[in-house]
């Protein structure tokens, strides 16, 4: 076995994990496969599932609701909000554990799936007991799947779980996990979002009131179910308590997934991966539709949607990409606004057309064929809010972010030349170009 | 405007961009680059609602609808 590291055993033999100390979702192991069923047991304790208890599942959202949870998918919503709204349902309801991470820079739930995938299962069995559903999809990367199979293999022969787990591969999209997209996908094999109202929580996957809830968010609570409230709060800011992953790219010494308590000061993060490898001109953080920042405004902030609104961001999906001084922010900007583009589910207007015309405007300005300002900004104005899903926003949020944080690069631009030195292409962006 | 609660709302996925309502009450929506409606974001007035009830008979697609005071919807939802 791997070594187990750090923990305490409480009077029964049980483990604890240290409060205030990290890591609590990627412990430090040997390289190799996902951690075992017995590892996992060994190193957490047995499930807060386990018992089947019904009594329990009543104190145990409350106990989420104190824990202060949020969503680690990119909206940040109070997860004890979704377990109430879908536990009041009527009808049999039904969890989904969205692993999809359809955002090309991001890595977290793709290792996390990889190294603990019962951390992700316990969660999703626990949150399907907190709302009465008898049945939890996971909807995973198709680079995890093997190691959530076989995860999910060693639990029906240990017999652990009274719910059933269904795993799928999602689709390889951007949208993809979209919570109404990923119903349409696990329902009916579409992965195109519909529109809303009603509500998912409401009537989601065959009608049925739906939890979806983003892989990393279900093993947090895998973890208040085992050590409470008052030991998840033991990390982070009293407003945004605990840790999250966070996925850091681009110019730093090793690009990679890392556990960060939420508050810590941004560069402090980016030390998780050793730092600047290269002068930095600017950070982006959230994701692809997170906000561009200035790495000296934003490296003293504190890692949390309270600190970053200082800079208009917010800690998103947890990524945070790392552009060198010597890249045009401009030419990235515009590579992942036509990639966005590309990735629209092409059923609103709006997105369809308006995105492809602001990445075309994006792509004159970053070859400096031309400058139209003012026509970018009423074609932001019209494209924003108006799909049916949140795509459009997302993006323009980015591009205009793009545009406040590269402005003197615009200047520059405006006159013929550019900053950047080297070929653009820090951020990732997958190509859909047969070669 | 007055606070009717009244409200036009357009499906975005059904919508086609064919036009119609725009032409029949530009008082509320108007057409953007592209030739997709953008709905006003207000009340829709009394003395619209005859105009509005038209619009929405127009539509080809069924994409529009005239939302009237009633009990309240909830709406939106995001990525979890």
């Amino acid at each position: 076995m791997n070594a187990v590291d750090s923990d305490q055993r409480g009077t029964d033999g049980v483990p604890i994990l240290r409060a205030g100390r990290l890591p609590r979702l990627l412990p430090r192991r040997l390289p190799g496969g996902p951690a075992s069923w017995a590892e996992h047991l060994a190193r957490y304790g047995a499930p807060p599932s386990a018992g089947w208890d019904e009594r329990r599942w009543d104190p145990l959202i409350a106990e989420a609701g104190r824990s202060g949870l949020t969503g680690r998918g990119g909206a940040r919503f109070p997860t004890v909000r979704k377990l109430r709204a879908v536990a009041a349902g009527r009808d049999a309801p039904v969890v989904i554990a969205n692993g999809t991470e359809g955002e090309p820079a991001s890595a977290k739930d793709k290792v996390l799936l990889a190294r603990e995938p019962h951390l992700v299962l316990d969660g999703a069995v626990l949150a399907a007991h907190l709302v009465g559903a008898r049945q939890a999809f996971v909807v995973v990367h198709e680079a995890v799947r093997e190691s959530v199979d076989a995860a999910a293999a060693e639990r029906r022969r240990a017999r652990s779980d009274r719910i059933r787990l269904k795993i799928r591969t999602g689709a390889d999209r951007f949208v993809a996990g979209e919570a109404s997209a990923l119903i349409n996908w696990v329902g009916n094999g579409v992965p195109l979002p519909t529109a809303t109202p009603p509500r998912v929580s409401e009537q989601g996957l065959d009608g049925y009131p739906t939890l979806v809830q983003n892989v990393e968010t279900l093993a947090h609570l895998a973890l208040i179910g085992r050590y409470g409230a008052e030991w998840f709060r033991s990390l982070g800011t009293p407003a945004e308590p605990g840790s999250m992953l966070v996925t850091l790219t681009g110019a730093v010494h090793r690009p990679g997934v890392y556990e960060t308590e939420i508050g810590r000061p941004v560069h402090e993060v980016l030390a998780l991966a050793g730092g600047a490898a290269a002068p930095l001109g600017a950070l982006l953080i959230g994701g692809y539709f997170g906000t561009w920042a200035d790495p000296e405004a934003a490296g003293p902030l504190p890692f949390s949607a309270g600190g970053l609104s200082a800079v208009g961001a917010s800690p998103g999906a947890g990524l945070v990409a790392a552009l060198p001084a010597d890249s045009c922010g401009l030419a990235e900007t515009a590579r992942v606004a036509r990639y966005l583009a590309g990735e629209s589910a092409g059923q609103c207007g709006p997105c369809v057309f308006g995105l492809g015309a602001i990445a075309g405007a994006l792509e004159d300005l970053a070859t400096g064929r031309s400058f139209r300002p003012g026509l970018l900004g009423r074609w932001m104005g019209q494209v924003d809010g108006r799909g049916a899903c949140h795509h459009p926003d997302g993006a323009v949020r980015m591009i205009r972010s793009a545009l406040r944080v590269f402005s003197a690069e615009i200047d520059r631009h405006a006159r013929g030349w550019c900053g950047g030195s080297r070929p653009a292409g820090v951020l990732p962006v997958p190509s859909r170009i047969l070669r | 405007m007055t606070a009717t609660g009244a409200r036009l709302r357009v499906d975005p996925i059904a919508c086609d961009g064919r036009g119609l309502c725009a032409e029949v009450l530009p008082e509320l929506i108007t057409l953007d680059d592209w030739g997709f409606p953008i709905i006003r974001d207000a009340d829709v007035p009394p003395g619209l609602w005859p105009g509005a009830a038209e619009a929405v008979r127009l539509c080809p697609l069924l994409a529009l609808r005239l939302d009237r005071p009633g009990p309240r919807r909830p709406s939106g939802s995001g990525r979890a």
